[in-house]
């Protein structure tokens, strides 16, 4: 294997600014929804004391899993010795970071008071799942800056390969700590299932991996960097095996659900009767998620063609964030069974009259702000890589591979 | 955990001793307010500990189908009454955001057909599932049993609402821009039913939804003390927690569901 040099990223100038300058605007438009939001109050989203937690978590917590997954690729370089991902551990670290922050920021901003961060970060409850994460985020932040130190600082350099099980360590707790604000939510039927956990780490390869898949395309296309055709099938390859995998556990946790009785009402919700969410489940979370992009990655001729590799990269995000939606608002819009064995006939306070599901419409400014968080995530990317050292300068497959016969 | 209690108790203290000011000018203003009090009502100068434990037993048999004088109650006491619907606001979103700290629910029984009309509420449990995931002890439970939030710490993540099974709180949606004394109350926070706590901390010992019913389904009182009448009818009539099976002892009963 070739030594690996290393090169900021060499898009022509106009490009850059250019897409510097849409992201820019997109995180702005976001925003302002945001500055919209606070100073009216939630009434202005389709947020209500039924439904109280709206589509900005749902990019939030696609975000903060996927951040977790994208930095896999260095993992499998640096805990598994894979030698062919060494070159690209430093851009899935940067994502790691950039994609946490994006979805970070998203979760702040649509606290009801934001601007008590700070007692948030001062005043603990431990017995909080919740507050937690905020060390469990703050952590990661942390020791993937000092895992792309020792990357980047040749003096350091030594120390990489302990941070980097340090830095995949709290990954898996990262995410567990992600799945298991669902775990604790024993009233509620959909989510009060031990697999949610696992699911959040398989899911959050998956999407992490999708997201990384896309960046890195896209910059090594864009300033005509090699990128060899055995690493691109080797990555693709992977993300096909992770999709498989959340399909596994996606019908492990249905099947586990209507072997248990008392959750057969909450499964021909999501499964049959739930509107919305049934179509975004079969639809997005299934179909456009999971069955094309594993039909297109394990295809022999599109799965060998870049541009089918992306739309199923894109493919598994759309799915990722449907599944989200379907998790968080299909699980809210399910009525809690508070009277079991009785029928609500009538109630000053939506308790699933008649089991009725609980009303959501998305609205524009909640969307805008989640777009946002995601604008805000690649705008960082895009700056890192435009001025450090983040993308090798070439990964074509004499570089990456030490048995291509060249 | 004692250790936590003292500071909740503490805290509660804190908190009691900066809105009492307001409450007891209050008391001078509008005498009238107060009227149904005890005679010896006076603020309460302790921190709360946990030889009283407030609760509530509601015989849903005398609860009359139609019947929305609790509800009323609340709202007046807690100045829910005074929220104004925001300008542009669709009645029906509207409806599902304002706060409602009580409401009224009407249940068929799924086998037998028989109705049953209740009003629900928090059920002030004792291992409240909205205390144990508040990232930052805003929402807590005092040591005199009730569960309540601290609306300067909140920062209004709605955790807790996920976490309760009785769908209790509400989150404030819109500007406010009536303060009742009683009930602090501002935009992004969460708030439910604190057993008119602020009646509590002058002495008095009715809640406002208790004295509106005047079929005496409501029955508040000291669960600790075996003398006080929600004691007494709990050894009557068998009562049952709703949701027992999630073991939260709540402080709230229900006969003849
Ligand atoms: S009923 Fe809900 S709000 Fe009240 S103490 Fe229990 S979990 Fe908390
Ligand atoms: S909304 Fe407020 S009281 Fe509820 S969990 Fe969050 S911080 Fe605690």
């Amino acid at each position: 294997m070739k030594k690996i040099h290393y090169r900021e990223w060499g898009i022509d100038s106009p490009r850059y600014w250019g897409l510097l300058a849409v992201l820019a605007a997109i995180v702005a438009i976001g925003g302002f929804a945001t500055l919209f939001m606070e100073h009216e109050g939630h009434w202005v989203t389709g947020m209500t004391n039924q439904i109280v937690w709206g589509t900005p978590h749902v990019f939030a917590i696609f975000l903060i899993v996927a951040a977790s997954g994208a930095l896999n690729v260095a993992s499998i370089g640096s805990v598994f010795g894979q030698k062919m991902y060494k070159p690209l551990a430093r851009l899935s670290g940067l994502m790691a970071i950039t994609l946490l922050v994006g979805g970070l920021i998203v979760l702040v901003l649509d606290l009801g008071q934001p601007s008590r961060l700070i007692v948030a970060m001062t005043t603990y409850n431990f017995k909080s799942i919740f507050a937690w994460n905020i060390y469990l985020y703050v952590g990661f932040i942390a020791i993937v800056a000092v895992y792309l130190f020792t990357m980047m600082e040749r003096k350091a350099n030594d120390y990489s390969k302990g941070v980097g099980v340090l830095a995949f360590v709290w990954r898996l707790a990262l995410t567990t700590g992600t799945g298991s604000i669902f775990g604790f939510l024993v009233a509620r039927q959909g989510y009060d299932a031990a697999i949610m956990a696992p699911m959040f780490i398989i899911m959050s390869f998956a999407y992490g991996l999708a997201l990384y898949l896309l960046v890195l395309m896209f910059t090594f296309n864009t300033d005509s960097r090699p990128l060899g055709d055995k690493l691109i099938r080797r990555l693709k390859n992977l993300l096909g095996v992770f999709v498989a995998a959340i399909f596994y556990f996606t019908v492990v946790y249905h099947l586990t659900n209507l072997y248990g009785t008392e959750n057969h009402a909450y499964e021909a919700f999501i499964l049959r009767d739930g509107g919305v969410y049934t179509w975004t489940f079969w639809i997005g979370w299934v179909l456009l998620g999971m069955i094309a992009p594993m039909g297109i990655l394990f295809h022999p001729a599109l799965g060998m063609q870049r541009g089918a590799i992306t739309i199923a990269a894109l493919l598994v995000v759309l799915g990722g964030l449907s599944a989200i939606y379907v998790i968080v608002i299909g699980g809210q819009a399910f009525p809690m069974s508070m009277f079991p064995g009785y029928t609500v006939v009538e109630s000053g306070y939506y308790d699933g009259v008649n089991g009725m599901a609980r009303h959501y419409s998305p609205s524009l400014p909640e969307f805008l702000l989640g777009l946002g968080g995601f604008a805000l995530a690649l705008l960082v990317t895009f700056i890192g890589v435009r001025i450090m050292q983040f993308l090798p300068s070439s990964l074509s497959d004499d570089v990456t591979d030490p048995h291509h016969a060249s | 955990m004692s250790q936590q209690t003292d500071h909740l108790a503490d805290k509660a203290r804190r908190q009691f001793l900066t809105k009492a000011t307001g409450v007891a000018a209050a008391t001078v203003v509008a005498p009238g307010v107060f009227l149904h009090s005890v005679g010896n009502a006076a603020p309460r100068e302790e921190p709360v500990n946990d030889s009283v434990r407030w609760g509530m037993l509601i015989d849903t048999s005398k609860c009359a189908d139609g019947c929305n004088d609790c509800v009323a109650a609340c709202d007046k006491e807690n100045g829910l009454d005074q929220l104004i619907k925001p300008e542009g606001a669709s009645e029906e979103q509207w409806d599902m955001q304002r706060p409602r700290w009580i409401r009224s629910v009407k249940l068929k029984n799924n086998l037998t057909g028989r109705v049953t009309t209740l009003p629900m509420m928090c059920q002030h449990c004792e291992h409240p599932p909205c205390v144990d995931v508040c990232p930052t002890g805003a929402s807590f439970r005092r040591a005199d049993g009730i569960v309540m939030v601290d609306r300067h710490t909140c920062i209004g993540c709605r955790y807790c609402m996920m976490a309760c099974p009785y769908n209790a709180r509400s989150f404030i949606h819109e500007n406010v821009q009536l303060k009742p004394t009683a009930t602090p109350r501002g935009k992004g926070c969460v708030e439910s039913c604190n057993l008119c706590v602020h009646r509590l901390d002058n002495g008095l010992n009715t809640t406002a939804c208790q004295e509106a019913c005047d079929k005496g389904a409501i029955v508040f009182g000291d669960l600790r003390d075996p003398e006080s009448a929600v004691s007494q009818a709990l050894a009557k009539y068998p009562a049952v927690q709703i949701r027992a099976d999630l073991k939260l002892n709540t402080g709230v009963r229900y006969t003849d569901v």
